[in-house]
């Protein structure tokens, strides 16, 4: 056991909710060529969780630089910083229960201003801003809030049509506390009329999930002349109250 | 009309992407200067418990083409197979091993390689023991959502057969899937099929 010895909260143990499936894209989405040949053809086996599921690792907010949650800063010369509409983005991770998930592990990548991103497989002839890297993290408070700062990328082409092109979008992997947590997204920027033709978008098959990707312009958390703010709350599994669960042999 | 549950819905995956590396590995793909070092790369230290094994996995697409972009994470029990999270409440695991790692797979080779220990046996819920294994997420670029999947090992053929989990998979053909074979080095070799005639048993869990 390693919970924080100041924390009151008391360790969860159950098992998550099954995922739903229909909600989340499925691996074979020919619109998106590259799923085509790395989607697993056969059903999944599918399980309750065990142990190995159910728990998961606690990353401590010790392992933060001052900078991690700042893409503005966190790779620039010093004295100066990337360049493009400065943004905070902003939220809450909560689960399915509509409980915040504190101690989570945010991890966030993006193109920068001119939709180029610092990577020897990119291909985009925008040009790379020198105080831009690209990536950020921070973990979740008590509450399960989030924020940091970045500057709003920009769209880009990519091969897959001959003229496919993604919305601006921010990556996030999200780490809550269980091993079946484990989720990748991407937050798409409200307004953006490119959402709504883009082949990764529309794995999803439901419009109202896609919904829950676009983080809405927040007029009240902007801060005057400086920054918008984007609010964008992400949900992982819920798990069940372990209370009336079979208890192991021996415990 | 019944009360409502006031659930909310699972925020919907979307693939990790090529540029998976900036987010998760930055110090891989030479974004310097950021973190000290990319999260999850070092498992063990001088005093963490267990006997060493290296973990070399890689994973094939549909041609038979081992992916240059994927991220895989892995999380494992110790040594004595407890695991070192709040939600185990069986006992304190080794406080030197976090039991969990992160590896992109080689640009060039798409093999990725874990130096871990290897896990004791953790129980099922009913009280059985589940045979050593490591659990497995694999991300990419065409993956729409994770894969769970798991490595067991191929010396431990008894524990394997009394597995639970194993002893769910209807088609015995394809538990050979889920088990890792010894490479002449003595490390695991865990070869990881998206498709085809050797496609990796994955989980919904």
């Amino acid at each position: 056991m390693s919970a924080d010895p100041l924390s009151n909260r008391k360790p969860e143990t159950g098992a998550f909710f099954q995922r739903d499936r229909l909600w989340h894209p499925p691996a074979f989405t020919p619109g998106y060529k590259t799923s085509v040949l790395r989607s697993p053809q056969k059903a999944l086996l599918s399980l309750d969780n065990t142990l190995s599921e159910i728990t998961g690792p606690v990353f401590g907010h010790n392992i933060l630089g001052e900078l991690d949650n700042d893409l503005i800063h966190n790779f620039a010369r010093p004295g100066e910083s990337a360049i493009g509409p400065r943004i905070i983005v902003y939220g809450r991770v909560l689960d399915e229960r509509g409980k915040g998930v504190p101690g989570a592990l945010l991890e966030f990548w993006q193109a920068n201003a001119g939709g180029r991103y610092r990577h020897k497989k990119e291909g985009y002839l925008a040009a790379l801003d020198p105080n831009f890297g690209g990536c950020g993290r921070t973990i979740t408070d008590e509450e399960g809030n989030y924020a940091f700062r970045t500057i709003q990328p920009g769209p880009y082409p990519w091969p897959n049509g001959v003229n496919d092109w993604r919305p601006a979008h921010i990556h996030f992997s999200i780490f809550g506390h269980g091993f079946a947590q484990r989720l990748i997204t991407q937050m798409y920027f409200e307004g953006d009329p490119m959402i709504w033709q883009c082949p990764i978008v529309k794995t999803i098959p439901d419009r109202a999930a896609v919904e829950t990707l676009i983080a809405a312009l927040d007029r009240e958390a902007t801060i005057p002349m400086d920054a918008r703010a984007y609010k964008f709350d992400i949900v992982l599994r819920g798990r069940r109250s372990s209370m009336f669960e079979n208890r192991l042999e021996g415990n | 009309m019944a009360q409502s549950l006031n659930r909310l819905k699972e925020t919907p995956s979307q693939t990790a992407g090529p540029y998976v590396h900036i987010g998760m590995t930055p110090n891989f793909c030479d974004i310097t200067g950021v973190y000290p070092e990319d999260l999850g790369t070092t498992m063990v230290n001088d005093k963490t418990r267990g006997e060493r094994i290296t973990v070399r996995a890689r994973v094939f697409d549909g041609t038979g083409t081992p992916l240059k972009d994927a991220l895989i994470e892995i999380w494992q029990a110790d040594s004595d197979g407890l695991y070192n999270s709040p939600s185990e409440m069986r006992g304190a695991a080794d406080p030197n091993f976090a039991g969990w790692g992160r590896k992109a797979t080689d640009m060039d080779t798409g093999e990725c390689v874990f130096e871990t220990i290897k896990p004791g046996r953790v129980p099922f819920k009913d009280g059985r023991r589940q045979a050593p294994h490591i659990s497995f997420w694999i991300v990419a670029r065409g993956i729409n959502i994770g894969l769970q999947t798991r490595m067991y090992f191929p010396e431990e053929e008894k524990a394997n057969a009394e597995d639970p989990v194993l002893a769910r998979i209807e088609h015995k053909v394809r538990v050979p899937t889920l088990i890792a074979e010894r490479g002449a080095d003595g490390a695991y070799v865990f070869d990881i099929h998206l498709q085809g005639e050797k496609e990796t048993v994955f989980f919904d869990i």
